[in-house]
C-alpha cells in the first residue's frame, strides 16, 4: 500500500523557487491499475520520481508498505527500489548487446539473488507477461519497439515488486504495439494482481485504467474511478 | 554483485568497442614493455660487466699512484698522471702476510707493426712472471715471460688474441718479430681471450718484461699499477690497510692522505655499479613517462566511456545499483584494461630484451621482481587512474541520467 500525505517539492536554481508538487495527498492500495495524468510541466514526472524512490520530497511523508521512505539517502533508496519498484521506462532502457535473459535478470544482480535463482526467475517473470520463448537469447537490439517494452516489462516484474511505475510506456509506439503493451499491464493487473502506476499525458492511454488521477501545476485537481474503461481483449501472446 | 557478475560485465563493456579498448591498451602495453626492456637491459649490462671484472680475479687489490676519490670512479682520477710507485715498493708489500702474489705493471700505448707490414696502436704492459698468476690470464700458445728473461732484459713480446688477430690475422704468429716503438719483439706466446671488463680491454694489450718497459721502451723507473692477490677473501680488509700502512711508511706520507690508493674488485665493482645503476634508472625513468601517458589514456577513455553510458548507469542505479556497484564496474573495466596491458607489455619487453640479445649482442636479464613490479604498477595505474572515472559514475544522479541525451 502506497501513501502521500501532504507531498511537496520545491526545485531551487539560482535563486528561483519552482513549486513542482503542493500539497498532494492520496492513497493507491495494493492490486490497484492508476493512471496519473496531466500536461507538461504538471509535475506528474516529479511525482513519479518520488513515488519510484528515486527522489525524495522537500517536505510530506511517502509511505510504502507502511515505511517512511521519504528521508531516505541515496544508497537506502536504492535498497527500496531494488526490492519494492520495477520501472518501465518510455524509451525501454535496455541494455544493448545483452541478452533478453539477461536484461531481465538484471535487477536480480544487484539484489544479490544467485546466478542459477536469477534465470527461473527471469523465466517466470517472461512467461508471466507472456514474452514469446523464442526470442529468449535474442539480442535486446534485435527486437522490435514493443517487444522491447514487454522485455521492460518482464525486467521490471523479475524483482516481484511492491509497485511496477510505468513512465508514457506507450510513448515510443504506434496505436497497435502500444494496445498491446496496455493490454499487457491490463493482463498483469486482472490476472496477477499487480499494482501499477501508469503516468501518461494521453487521456485515451489513462483510460486503460480503474482510477485516474489527474494533476496540473503541482496538485491534484481530479481523483477518480474510471467507469468508462477500455478493455483491450484478446491474446497478447502473439509477437509485435 | 559478485565477482563473476563483474568479470561477464566488464567483458562485454570491454568487448563491445574492441578498436578503442585495444588502442587504450596499447599505451599501457608500450609502456609496460619498454620498462621490462630497458631494466632488462641495464641490469644485464651491469651484471656483465660485474662477471668480468670478477673474472679478473676475485682476490686482487690493486694499488694505483696519486688520489682517487671514492665515488668519483676511475674515469675522472687523473690515473697515471702521477709517478710515486716505484720497483722498491714491491719488497715492501712482499713482507705483508697474506700477500699470495704481486704483479707489478707499467703501462703505455705505443704503434705496433709486424714484419707483415699490418699495424695497430695497442696497450703495452711490462710485466714480470707473476702477472698471470694474479690477475687470472692464461696463455693459449707459447709461453708467458719468465724470470730469465726479466733479468736480461729480453726483447721478447706476448699477445693479447686482439692484437695478435690484427697483427697476423690467421697465421700462427708465434716465433715472428713484431716492432714496438721502432724496436724488434720476438712473439714468444698468445694468451687466451678473456672479453671486455667496461672501460679496459686485456685482449687488446701486449705484455713484454718490466725491465724492458722501464729501461728502453718507456725510459721510466716507475710503475702505473701494483697488483697484489690476497691468499683469501677474509684477509682482503686486513691486507689493504697493512698496505697502505706500510707503503706510506716507505714514502713518508700520512696513512690517512697517502699518494696512492689502493682499491679492492669490491671498490671498483660498487663504482661501476653505481655508473650502471644510473644508467638503468633513466631508461626505467623514460619508460615511466610512457606508462604514465598510457594511464592517461586510460583515463581519458573510461571518461568518454562514463559520458556515453549515461543513460545506462542512470538505468542501474534505477533498478538497484548502489554507488558502490557503479564504482566497481567501472574501475575494473579499467583494471582489466591496464592488467591485460600489463600482461601483453611483459611478454613484449620479454621479447624486446631476447631480440637485443640476440642481435645486439648485449647481455640482458629479465628479473622475476621487474616482472612482478610491472604487474603491479599496471594494475596500480588502472586503479589509480579508473578512481576519477568510477567515482564520477557512481555520483551521477539517476533521474538526470535517464534524461540524458
Amino acid at each position: 500500500m502506497i501513501e502521500c500525505k501532504k507531498i511537496a517539492k520545491i526545485y531551487k536554481d539560482a535563486n528561483i523557487e519552482t513549486r513542482a508538487l503542493k500539497n498532494v495527498s492520496f492513497k493507491i492500495n495494493n492490486g490497484e491499475f492508476v493512471a496519473i495524468m496531466g500536461p507538461s510541466g504538471s509535475g506528474k514526472s516529479t511525482l513519479m520520481h518520488i513515488l519510484g524512490c528515486l527522489d525524495v520530497p522537500t517536505s510530506g511523508q511517502y509511505l510504502l508498505d507502511g515505511h517512511d521512505v521519504s528521508k531516505l539517502t541515496g544508497d537506502e533508496l536504492a535498497d527500496i527500489r531494488v526490492k519494492k519498484i520495477g520501472f518501465v521506462f518510455q524509451s525501454y532502457n535496455l541494455l544493448p548487446r545483452a541478452t533478453v535473459l539477461r536484461n531481465v535478470s538484471l535487477p536480480l544482480v544487484y539484489a544479490g539473488v544467485k546466478k542459477e535463482e536469477r534465470e527461473k526467475l527471469a523465466i517466470k517473470s517472461l512467461t508471466a507477461s507472456a514474452f514469446p520463448e523464442q526470442f529468449w537469447n535474442h539480442y535486446s537490439n534485435q527486437l522490435s519497439g514493443g517487444m522491447m517494452q514487454r522485455v521492460a516489462i518482464a525486467r521490471a516484474l523479475v524483482n516481484n515488486p511492491t509497485l511496477v511505475l510505468a513512465d508514457e510506456p506507450t510513448g515510443n509506439l504506434d496505436t497497435k504495439t502500444g494496445e498491446m503493451v496496455l493490454r499487457t499491464f491490463q493482463e498483469l493487473h486482472f490476472n496477477h494482481g499487480r499494482t501499477i502506476i501508469l503516468i501518461t499525458h494521453e487521456q485515451y492511454v489513462a483510460e486503460h485504467a480503474q482510477r485516474i488521477i489527474q494533476i496540473r501545476d503541482g496538485e491534484i485537481i481530479t481523483d477518480n474511478i474510471n467507469h468508462n474503461r477500455r478493455i483491450i481483449n484478446g491474446s497478447i501472446s502473439s509477437p509485435l | 554483485m559478485i565477482i563473476s557478475d563483474l568479470f561477464q560485465e566488464t567483458y562485454n563493456a570491454l568487448s563491445a568497442n574492441k578498436v578503442r579498448s585495444g588502442l587504450t591498451m596499447l599505451g599501457i602495453v608500450i609502456g609496460i614493455g619498454s620498462v621490462i626492456a630497458m631494466v632488462s637491459i641495464g641490469q644485464g649490462a651491469s651484471r656483465q660487466i660485474q662477471s668480468s671484472i670478477e673474472g679478473l680475479g676475485s682476490n686482487l687489490l690493486t694499488v694505483f699512484p696519486g688520489v682517487i676519490q671514492p665515488g668519483r670512479g676511475i674515469v675522472s682520477s687523473g690515473r697515471g698522471a702521477a709517478q710515486t710507485l716505484k720497483n722498491e715498493d714491491i719488497d715492501v708489500l712482499k713482507q705483508i702476510t697474506g700477500v699470495a702474489h704481486i704483479s707489478p705493471e707499467l703501462n703505455r700505448r705505443f704503434q705496433i707493426t709486424s714484419t707483415g707490414g699490418n699495424n695497430t696502436n695497442s696497450t703495452i704492459i711490462g710485466a714480470t712472471a707473476e702477472y698471470p698468476l694474479v690477475r687470472n690470464v692464461s696463455v693459449e700458445e707459447g709461453s708467458f715471460i719468465a724470470e730469465n728473461q726479466l733479468r736480461s732484459m729480453g726483447r721478447i713480446a706476448v699477445l693479447g688474441p686482439t692484437v695478435a688477430k690484427d697483427l697476423f690475422a690467421d697465421s700462427d704468429p708465434i716465433g715472428k718479430t713484431i716492432r714496438i716503438n721502432k724496436i724488434n719483439f720476438k712473439v714468444i706466446g698468445v694468451l687466451a681471450s678473456k672479453g671486455s671488463a667496461g672501460f679496459f680491454n686485456p685482449d687488446d694489450t701486449v705484455f713484454v718484461p718490466l725491465t724492458t718497459m722501464q729501461k728502453i721502451l718507456a725510459g721510466a723507473d716507475f710503475l702505473s699499477t701494483i697488483a697484489i692477490s690476497v691468499d683469501n677473501k677474509d684477509l682482503m680488509p686486513q691486507v689493504q690497510a697493512d698496505a697502505t700502512v706500510a707503503l706510506a711508511l716507505k714514502h713518508r706520507v700520512d696513512p690517512q692522505n697517502p699518494d696512492f690508493s689502493i682499491l679492492s674488485q669490491a671498490d671498483i665493482i660498487g663504482t661501476l655499479t653505481q655508473v650502471t645503476n644510473t644508467f638503468t634508472i633513466f631508461l626505467a625513468a623514460v619508460a615511466g613517462i610512457s606508462l604514465i601517458v598510457g594511464g592517461i589514456g586510460i583515463m581519458n577513455m573510461m571518461l568518454t566511456t562514463v559520458t556515453e553510458r549515461t543513460r545506462e548507469i542512470g538505468l542501474r542505479k534505477a533498478i538497484g545499483a548502489k554507488k558502490k556497484d557503479i564504482s566497481m564496474q567501472f574501475l575494473a573495466e579499467a583494471v582489466m584494461l591496464t592488467f591485460l596491458g600489463g600482461v601483453i607489455g611483459v611478454m613484449l619487453g620479454w621479447a624486446i630484451s631476447f631480440a637485443v640479445s640476440s642481435f645486439a649482442g648485449i647481455a640482458t636479464s629479465v628479473s622475476i621482481f621487474s616482472i612482478l613490479l610491472a604487474f603491479g604498477v599496471s594494475a596500480a595505474i588502472g586503479i589509480i587512474f579508473g578512481y576519477y572515472p568510477a567515482r564520477r559514475a557512481a555520483g551521477l544522479n539517476p533521474i538526470e541520467a535517464l534524461r540524458y541525451e
